[in-house]
């Protein structure tokens, strides 16, 4: 039988620790992509991972009463993390070490578990990744309707425009196929899309305006490819 | 086959302007079902009815859901209801238009669906990339909440239903009913295994109803024009209509309500406008990227329901008919798929995740003319090993569409590999070797 080597010593550590040694130092640094000494023995007189205390951690009241107003609307407060880490999210810029603490105080749940959520989900950025997004769809229907030009477009007309700030990927489908190729833009979806609209999206998002007005799906006037023809026959069935 | 009345039901006044208040709904007859539910029916009748009307499930797998409803225990406790809004699938976009323009609809389902089942709390799963949705289905929460349809003792018949809009953050897996239920926990999203099945022991592990945004929009219809009418339109096991997404290498993308039975070409050709101009359609997914392609010979003069397409080899899953034309190569097709699958595979299950990712390598290699003739071989005893062997269907998703492919278009793949391959061979006959040997450094251009 194997023995557990972290059985007795683990049983044997506090569930909250009585200070939180080194926070001051833990937000200060920046957060390595993958924990230093991850191939180091545990250290096992180390405090165990806490949860930070609301007392210890300054976070802005309006973050605060956003997070606690969602634990209020489940049954159970855990529910609200997603919903927490977005909030986090809109209000850092990306869910750095601050962010991550200031929501772990207000959940009462160890920044560990945080990132764990954090790490699964594809919106949520434990790194700065900008805080505008251009996500373009490149799945099966854009994929089909040439998205990857369109994407590769956008990617040159920022770099030339040296646009910072912003986080320009290729999405899994978005749920627009109906105007492939798209974009979503900030969340204004656009579409459909040619490598020439890149530096009106680019232009856009510097400017901080909507992009390609008339072109997005909430526009009224927005006409989807085929929609300003004729209504199809009916086809009787038989 | 009667002639059908109408086809029109869920998108029916759908470009109506302001359809998305709680005033013009009502204005067109929105919320009547609901009263006659929670004033003139017991739990029991409105149960029943969606029972009798033969409403399936609409999100994928196509269970009827008046038998999945009829799994919650009966009693006092704490139900829940919740509603898949994650659509994620590509190809898929018909819940989008659904809450995006008639939200109260949604909202109108969740609350008759909850009063059938006995449910006090119900949530909305909606996919975090649906910013404008999740805002228009939070505004439209809050008119029913301001009406008196949502909150305590509602029409004053004593029966109490919180709804609470839940934004996802970016995982296709929490579309799969257990893996959305962990997501809602607050969890990482991954698929639990089954049984216990969700009518037993889903979210807190209470008795949980989960439906698909355009089922639970089905069933104010069923209430409101009664069972009967429901029922006139549709094949024989199949009733009521559906909305397709048409997308792909069609003139017309776009959403299709057709009733169930409608024959594919109809779809296709008919409203889509079908492929463009000089092109022929090569395959197409009748159900979404996750069903297994059917050619243009054999799929497209078949009737569009459950039963006809799983006898044909594939699905309906979410009724998304994605077409490829012939000009379009099917091995980068092939390969964006497998990417997709890899990407959003959560990593739980051995199978899926190796497999997806085995999958992506070797069509990267069939893709630029490194595969031998065995890595066909191969590919296709991957996705045979995938397909019922994960807690989930993900993997399954990718195993059956890649699967087809193999064996529908073998000889186009094995051309793709010997062109690639030729092509490779070409270009280090042309390299110039004195110049290699001069700067040994430099790879091949």
């Amino acid at each position: 039988m194997v023995a557990d080597g972290n059985g007795s010593i683990r049983s044997e550590r506090p569930l909250v620790a009585d200070r939180l040694v080194g926070l001051d130092h833990q937000i200060a640094s920046a957060k390595p992509s993958v924990a230093g000494g991850w191939d180091l023995p545990a250290d096992l007189d180390k405090d165990p991972a806490v949860i930070p205390q609301l007392a210890d951690v300054r976070v802005p009241p309006e973050l605060k009463a956003d997070i606690e107003y969602r634990m209020s609307l489940y049954p159970d407060p855990r529910s609200a993390v997603i919903p927490a880490l977005r909030a986090a999210q809109r209000h850092h810029g990306y869910l750095s070490t601050l962010a991550m603490l200031q929501v772990a105080a207000v959940m009462k749940v160890t920044p560990a578990y945080l990132s764990s959520i954090a790490s699964f989900y594809d919106m949520l950025n434990e790194e700065p990744r900008g805080r505008h997004y251009v996500y373009v769809c490149t799945s099966v229907s854009c994929h089909l309707s040439n998205a990857k030009a369109v994407f590769d477009a956008i990617v040159e007309a920022a770099e030339e425009a040296d646009l910072g700030d912003t986080d320009i990927r290729e999405f899994e489908c978005l749920g627009a196929c109906d105007m492939q190729p798209m974009a979503s833009v900030d969340g204004r979806y656009v579409g459909p899309l040619d490598p020439s609209d890149a530096p009106e999206i680019v232009a856009a998002v510097r400017e901080g305006r909507k992009p390609l007005p008339g072109r997005g799906l909430e526009d009224s006037d927005h006409m989807p490819p085929g929609a300003g023809d004729p209504p199809p026959q009916e086809e009787a069935p038989g | 086959m009667t002639a059908a009345p109408t086809t029109m039901r869920l998108l029916k006044d759908i470009d109506e302007p302001g359809l998305a208040t709680r005033e013009v709904y009502e204005r067109l007859g929105g919320y009547a079902a609901m009263r006659k539910a929670v004033t003139e029916m017991g739990p029991d009748e409105v149960l029943a009815q969606i029972s009798e009307s033969d409403v399936r499930g609409r999100g994928g797998a196509g269970f009827a859901m008046g038998k999945k409803a009829g799994f919650i225990p009966k009693g006092d406790m704490d139900k829940y209801l919740v509603c898949n809004a994650d659509e994620s699938e590509p190809g898929a976009f018909k819940d989008r238009v659904l809450i995006q323009r008639n939200p109260h609809r949604l909202i109108e389902g969740c609350i008759i669906a909850a009063r059938a089942i006995g449910a006090n709390k119900s949530f909305i799963y909606i996919r975090g990339e649906y910013e404008l949705q999740g805002d228009i289905l939070e505004a439209a929460v809050a008119e029913a909440y301001e009406a008196g349809y949502l909150g305590r003792d509602i029409l004053d018949q004593g029966f109490d239903l919180d709804l609470v809009v839940h934004r996802g953050a970016g995982a296709y897996i929490c579309g799969e009913e257990t893996g959305l239920l962990d997501s809602l926990e607050g969890k990482r999203g991954n698929p639990r295994l089954k049984p216990p099945f969700p009518a037993n022991a889903g979210l807190y592990q209470g008795p949980t109803l989960i439906n698909n945004v355009e089922t639970l929009c089905n069933v104010p219809l069923v209430i409101g024009m009664g069972v009967e009418a429901y029922r006139e339109v549709g094949s024989e096991k199949s009733k009521g209509t559906k909305v397709v997404s048409v997308s792909g290498n069609v003139q017309r993308p776009g959403n299709y309500e057709v009733p169930l039975g409608t024959k594919i070409r109809d779809i296709v050709y008919g409203l889509a406008g079908g492929p463009l101009e000089g092109r022929e359609i090569k395959c197409f997914f009748p159900g979404g990227s996750s069903a297994p392609v059917l050619t243009g010979d054999e799929g497209l003069d078949l009737a569009y329901d459950f039963e006809t397409m799983a006898q044909a080899g594939s699905m309906l899953g979410s009724g998304s008919i994605i077409v490829v034309d012939d000009a379009q190569p099917l091995v980068p097709l092939a390969l964006r798929l497998a990417q997709f699958y890899r990407h959003e595979s959560c990593g739980k299950c051995t199978p899926c995740r190796e497999g997806t990712n085995w999958t992506v390598k070797m069509l990267e290699r069939v893709d630029s003319g490194e595969a031998t003739p065995m890595d066909l071989e191969l590919l296709q005893q991957v996705q045979t090993n995938i397909e019922g062997n994960c807690l989930c269907v993900l993997g399954d998703s990718m195993a059956m569409p890649i699967g087809s492919m193999l064996v529908k278009f073998r000889a186009e793949f094995e051309q793709h590999a010997e062109s690639a391959r030729m092509r490779n061979d070409a270009a280090v006959v042309e390299q110039p070797s004195p110049e290699l040997a001069a700067s040994p450094q430099a790879g091949p251009a």
